[in-house]
């Protein structure tokens, strides 16, 4: 009895030392004051939440701000006493700080909850409701709708009384299909086909004929290459060449031109290495992810660069697949859309894992000689390897950087050349970490290659003069340069040992907060399976996700009339503009997912709808009403992209080579381009022969020294997943066609054609030139001022031979340079025309 | 185009009409507007001297690191650097200045003797010595200094005044680089437009061919040929716009126009015939040594004449990790006569109060020496220093003949008015008529800024 109520006593005392406060009465008033603002149900600032128990015992993402019954130990006291919270200047009162203390020393106490702990963040924002097939509108004037997309622009038309444009002439149609499909102008004999073909279905076998050629697949891909920020280079300050990158350019014609499903397109690019046996073509089609830059500059961080290669992709997911700016959500809360910065970690969880792997990635044809060539290859290698001592000797080098590997902080050689492993290879510093018999082959004759090559950042010259390693390296250059041929990939893996993600406070590698796992953002459908990459790949093309074939279909759209039905492609949040037609973006969209996400079918729909079709002609009674041309009422006249410029003037020449796929080509480019790169390292070896008329989705990309003419035409930098690209107007772009070697060769050469394939007269000869390069006879104007300029150039040049060899220096029979001169001069006014850089 | 530009553009010039030029046009779009408040500054030239020249050797004489020679830094600083520099040891002994400095003009400031044609015009320069970024590599530090983020995508400050201000010159392009030295770390995206229009990015005069790419007429092509080809150019395109009725069609013709004018002025720009002897001698013109900097210079003067914004002279490379003594001198002897010169002759000009002039690396040097190539002291370098560095600017709206800041006695952190990048971008900004927090451009939803969500004005620098 005696001892029960002295441990009663003993109770009530320390309650009444700690006198625990009352949280309603006392200190919800004072988080109320300074804290719930920011921490509160409205929003949460760093994830923290404090005006509910579960979620403010959790804490927020640099980890718990109480810990009940120990206030010295919270972060919220800490943060408070220290004055750094609240941030505005007002400090607390140390009563009121006091208040806390008692509150959280008694056990942090808080009223009982009611409702759910996790509200719902589903949102009311359009872009997130799901996707449902709308019933098509009934329309007034029925004959002019060939499709589902017809009825929905004309009954918008119709509400507005507004008639839809005629259709355009047959020459403009068919260079703007051509364009549209393939990035090429049609030849005169195509042009000729389609315009004598006066039988029912000729429109649409054109577009059959087009969606079928192997430069549907070109043209399509450079739009997928600006999402997936394709470059040639490395990016940063050294920029280094990345030999095998145009292999995953490659996979992706070949997938376009296959009409490879967008869900496949998708899984195979996201988790091709995870699909059961890869093949080839999928291990290259995860190069998507090693499309981010590589800083390789001395002296980095490698952790630091291999967290923003991290967040670079799951931006670039967030873009390509939602149309979310997600990246905002790197170092705080996204402010408008909702994503927070823990969802962003959770989505950069995927991709913490990935791993660089370079591969084989042979192309038809290739294999099996490279199998049969193999044996030997590899013995000499072995051997020769051997006979230097080498095997002992990269042990003992590996011994040693995996000793300074293992105790950083001692900046001696040998710790630079552990990092140089990091910094100068594709992900050989894990492999180094695994014993030799562990090793995927390809990685252990690379980490091979580079011992041999780097063995002097670890041992003396003396120690390796002993093993005379220069004869080694002489010898192995020469079995390299024999070494039987394989075309490359740089691909992906999982790591090998799993990497624990956090959210990083303010985005800073060096400021982890609490932990996260791989997880979708709880705005969206849930994930099913387990959180890896394949079932983020599936999620993301699963007929529930509302954003992925919204967002890929309005891309599509956006090709073809030059703004998307929603204009802002890259964002469908909050701050993005509204669709101007959102059931016919929804009917696509449904569409799309149920013909089996086959870009085929949507480009067919589009191509072959009455909207499509309409002539470009601006409309004065549109003018006031619909500036920009929002309500379709006609087609939109549209500036060619970069590539297609060159494209064309080479087609137009006759000079265009139409291979496809394979690696970049360097045609020619004043030398003061490569003289900015850093430190003058770029190299620009010109590329000859044919190579020289590649078309421009194949001019090798250098990320730092891009070349002019793409750049100068709003090709996009390929440092960011680029979704719209700008359609400008510069003098430079004038000085570009004017005056760039390329385009004075493709008039030469043009004008050599025209000598040569037309019957001898001027008026055969302009009609051929018009033909070829705005697909249409020259009007009966045109063809008279032409026909002055021409005469008044030929005088000009015959007073100048020596001019008229220079632009003129082939010989053509029965032509005088001075005519030979004057037809380059005539094929240089065609190729700078405005019609010429656009399609009608 | 988004709202907040067409409200920036309707308050700022002829309206919608204007904002749709601005759009469409090359440099017709490029009309000169008016910032957001009265300002002296109406031109930028930024040297940018890439690689991060040692403030120790050039503007913040330490003489008490003598005594320190060779030893280890106190053991807290070592702590401090632990895991934050790109080389060197951060217990590598440390390395004081062999550089004499002494007192310049009336303001007194001190220098380096290495640099005194920049010091001569102390009077006009604001030194900074109390700069801190928060970048230790080159790319990642430019990226920061010119578009205000490490990360990618964002404008330059040389697109952000032009988007900002327009151009005055009707025949050359409004933003302008100029590079001698070899290439920088930054390459294009120390004058990339970002997200703003393509029109605001720099153009870049080059050393060698063409100073604008595609300049000249090819080869033999004579001038009548070029006339006569734009001539039926223009005829063919007004056809055609008559038979579209697409008034853009008009912008490419403006725009052949333009680089027809600029095929003119160009060259003009770049003949020096009527410049006199005493100033092709002052900015070092003829001599083998300052020739490629001086040049540089000296169109910058004469591009600032010509009405063209903002000037970028990127010199590279500053980097030395290796034999500091020798290729800070080199460095030294190339730039600084023409620096001295350039002052002095904008100020002559009556053109340096309308002229922002600014100079500075992506950050500064390690107090403590690096050795890469050996142990002889001629042979020891610095490594990259965020921490503390100087920067001055001159000109336009800036107070010269004065010091701002100060770093500690090891010149590792600065310790009296600490400055950021960010504050210095403001302070631009500032200077040019702008509100840094309101001059921003919409992009996927967020109203972007070069200071990003920072930046002060820094006061104490302004006239």
């Amino acid at each position: 009895m005696k001892v029960v109520t002295s441990a009663a006593l003993l109770l009530l005392g320390a309650s009444l030392l700690a006198a625990a406060p009352d949280f309603v009465r006392e200190v919800e008033p004072i988080l109320k004051k300074n804290c719930t603002g920011c921490h509160g149900a409205a929003v949460q600032t760093s994830g923290l939440r404090l005006d509910r128990s579960t979620d403010a015992l959790r804490g927020g993402y640099s980890g718990p701000a109480i810990q009940p019954g120990n206030a010295a130990a919270s972060k919220l006291i800490q943060l408070v006493e220290a004055g750094k919270m609240p941030p505005a200047g007002k400090k607390l009162a140390a009563a009121e700080v006091g208040i806390l203390k008692a509150w959280i020393t008694a056990g942090a106490k808080f009223p009982a909850e009611t409702g759910p702990v996790r509200s719902q963040q589903r949102t009311s924002h359009w872009s997130f409701q799901p996707i449902r097939r709308p019933a098509e509108p009934v329309v007034g004037n029925a004959a002019w709708s060939r499709n589902a997309i017809d009825r929905f622009v004309l009954a918008r038309l119709e509400k507005e009384r507004i008639q839809p444009s005629p259709e355009a002439e047959k020459t403009a149609l068919l260079r703007r299909l051509s364009l549209d499909l393939t990035g090429l102008p049609p030849t005169p004999a195509e042009m000729e086909d389609f315009l004598t073909d006066t039988t029912s279905g000729a429109y649409e076998r054109a577009v059959e004929r087009l969606l079928h050629s192997p430069h549907y697949g070109e043209k399509w891909a450079r739009h997928w290459l600006d999402l997936a920020r394709y470059a040639d280079s490395d990016g940063y300050e050294k920029d280094s060449p990345r030999p095998w990158a145009w292999r995953y350019r490659h996979w992706v014609i070949d997938a376009l031109n296959k009409d490879m499903g967008f869900d496949r397109f998708t899984i195979e690019q996201l988790a091709g290495d995870l699909l059961p046996n890869p093949t080839p073509d999928q291990k290259a089609a995860v190069g998507f992810y090693r499309n981010s830059l590589t800083n390789r500059e001395g002296g980095v961080d490698t952790e630091e660069f291999r967290i923003a290669q991290v967040k670079d992709r799951a931006s670039t997911v967030g873009t390509t697949w939602l149309g979310l700016s997600v990246g905002c959500a790197e170092c705080h809360d996204h402010k408008y859309d909702p994503i927070s910065q823990r969802e962003f970690y959770s989505l950069f969880a995927f991709f913490n894992q990935l791993m660089d792997h370079d591969v084989e990635a042979p192309l038809p044809g290739e294999l099996g000689p490279w199998l049969a060539a193999r044996p030997g290859y590899e013995a000499s290698r072995q051997a020769m390897f051997a006979s230097y001592g080498g095997p002992e000797l990269m042990r003992e080098w590996r011994a040693k950087l995996l000793r300074a590997a293992d105790q950083p902080g001692n900046n001696d050689p040998i710790q630079f050349a552990w990092k140089y492993v990091g910094n100068l290879t594709n992900g050989l510093q894990p492999v180094l970490r695994l014993e030799e018999s562990q090793r995927p082959r390809e990685q252990h004759e690379q980490l091979v290659d580079y011992f041999i090559d780097r063995a002097g950042d670890v041992f003396s010259k003396e120690e390796l003069a002993l093993r005379n390693w220069q004869s080694l390296r002489k010898e192995w250059a020469a079995l390299e340069a024999s070494a039987p041929k394989i075309t490359m990939a740089q691909s992906v893996r999982q790591s090998f040992s799993p990497r624990k993600s956090h959210i990083l406070m303010r985005g800073d590698f060096r400021s982890p907060g609490v932990e996260v796992l791989p997880g979708t953002m709880a705005a969206l459908p849930p994930m099913k399976g387990e959180a890896n990459r394949l079932n983020l790949a599936r999620w993301l093309v699963s007929r529930e996700n509302p954003l992925s074939a919204r967002v890929t279909v309005n891309r599509v759209w956006q090709e073809y009339f030059g703004r998307g039905l929603v204009f802002t492609s890259e964002d469908f949040g909050a701050r993005g503009e509204k669709p101007s037609h959102p059931e016919l973006l929804d009917w696509l969209s449904a569409e799309f997912m149920e013909s089996g996400w086959r870009f085929k079918h949507l480009h067919r729909l589009i191509v072959t709808s009455s909207t499509y079709r309409q002539s470009s002609k601006a409309r004065h009674d549109l003018k006031e009403k619909d500036p920009d041309n929002q309500l379709l009422a006609r087609q939109t006249r549209l500036r060619l992209p970069a590539e297609a410029i060159r494209d064309s003037a080479l087609a137009a020449a006759g000079l265009l080579t139409p291979t496809i796929g394979g690696p970049g080509v360097r045609p020619p480019q004043p030398k003061g381009v490569t003289e900015l790169s850093y430190a003058n390292s770029v190299k620009w070896p010109e590329s000859d022969g044919p190579d020289r008329y590649r078309r421009g989705l194949y001019i090798f990309f250098q990320r730092t020294v891009p070349y002019p003419q793409l750049m100068t035409f709003d090709s996009p930098d390929a440092v960011q997943a680029c979704s719209r690209r700008q359609r400008s107007t510069t003098p430079l772009q004038a000085l570009n066609l004017l005056n760039d070697p390329v385009f004075l060769e493709a008039a030469q050469s043009l004008g050599v054609r025209l000598l040569r394939e037309a019957p001898p007269s001027f008026d055969e000869r302009m009609k051929l030139a018009f033909r070829l390069c705005l697909g249409r006879d020259p009007k009966p104007k045109e063809a008279e001022a032409m026909g002055r300029y021409y005469q008044k150039e030929l005088a000009a040049l015959q007073a100048n031979p020596e001019e008229a060899r220079y632009l003129h220096p082939q010989t053509v029979a029965q032509a005088a340079p001075s005519e030979g001169g004057a037809w380059t001069v005539m094929a240089r006014v065609l190729l700078n025309l405005d019609e010429f850089i656009h399609r009608e | 185009m988004n709202p907040t530009r067409r409200g920036f553009f309707q308050k700022c010039a002829g309206g919608l009409w204007a904002a749709a030029l601005a759009e469409r046009l090359g440099a017709e779009g490029m009309m000169a507007r008016q910032p957001h408040f009265p300002a002296k500054a109406r031109n930028v030239i930024f040297m940018f001297m890439e690689g991060g020249p040692s403030q120790l050797d050039l503007f913040d004489p330490k003489p008490g690191l003598s005594k320190w020679a060779g030893k280890p830094l106190p053991p807290e600083f070592i702590k401090f650097y632990e895991s934050k520099l790109a080389f060197a040891q951060p217990d590598a002994g440390v390395l004081p200045s062999p550089r004499t400095f002494k007192q310049w003009g009336q303001c007194g400031t001190e220098m380096s003797d290495w640099i005194p044609h920049t010091a001569a015009r102390a009077d006009d320069i604001c030194l900074i010595r109390s700069m801190h970024t928060d970048a230790f590599n080159h790319h990642p530090g430019q990226l920061l200094l010119f578009s205000g983020s490490m990360q990618f995508g964002r404008p330059s400050v040389g697109a952000w005044v032009t988007y900002g201000l327009g151009s005055e010159s009707q025949d050359l392009p409004g933003f302008v680089v100029l590079a001698s030295g070899r290439g920088t770390s930054g390459g294009v995206t120390n004058w990339t437009n970002g997200f703003l229009p393509s029109l605001y990015q720099g153009t870049v005069f080059r050393n060698s061919g063409d100073p604008i790419l595609y300049l000249s007429n090819p080869g033999q092509l004579s001038r009548q040929t070029q006339r006569t080809t734009l001539d039926a150019l223009k005829e063919l395109n007004e056809q055609h716009m008559e038979e579209t009725g697409e008034l853009d069609i008009s912008s490419r013709i403006a725009s052949y126009e333009l680089a027809f004018r600029m095929q003119t002025a160009a060259p003009g720009l770049l003949d020096f015939s009527k410049e006199t002897t005493a100033t092709r001698e002052s900015y070092g013109i003829d001599d083998k040594t300052t020739r490629s900097f001086g040049t540089n210079c000296l169109l910058a003067r004469r591009m600032v004449e010509r009405g063209v914004r903002f000037v970028m002279l990127a010199h590279a490379s500053w980097d030395d990790h290796t034999e500091l003594n020798k290729k800070l001198k080199e460095n030294c002897d190339m730039t600084d006569k023409p620096v001295g010169a350039l002052l002095a002759d904008l100020k002559q000009r009556g053109l340096l109060d309308s002229t922002l002039v600014v100079w500075c690396g992506e950050f500064g040097r390690t107090p403590m020496v690096e050795h890469r190539l050996g142990r002889n002291p001629d042979q020891g370098g610095r490594d990259h220093h965020p921490f503390a560095y100087s920067l001055w600017m001159a000109g336009g709206g800036i107070k010269g003949g004065q010091v701002v800041g100060k770093t500690d006695e090891f010149c590792m952190r600065a310790e009296e008015d600490p400055i950021h990048v960010h504050d210095v971008q403001a302070t631009m900004l500032h200077c040019l008529g702008f509100d840094h927090t309101r001059l921003t451009y919409r992009h996927l939803g967020r109203d972007f800024r070069l200071t990003d969500i920072h930046g002060n004005v820094v006061k104490k620098l302004l006239a």
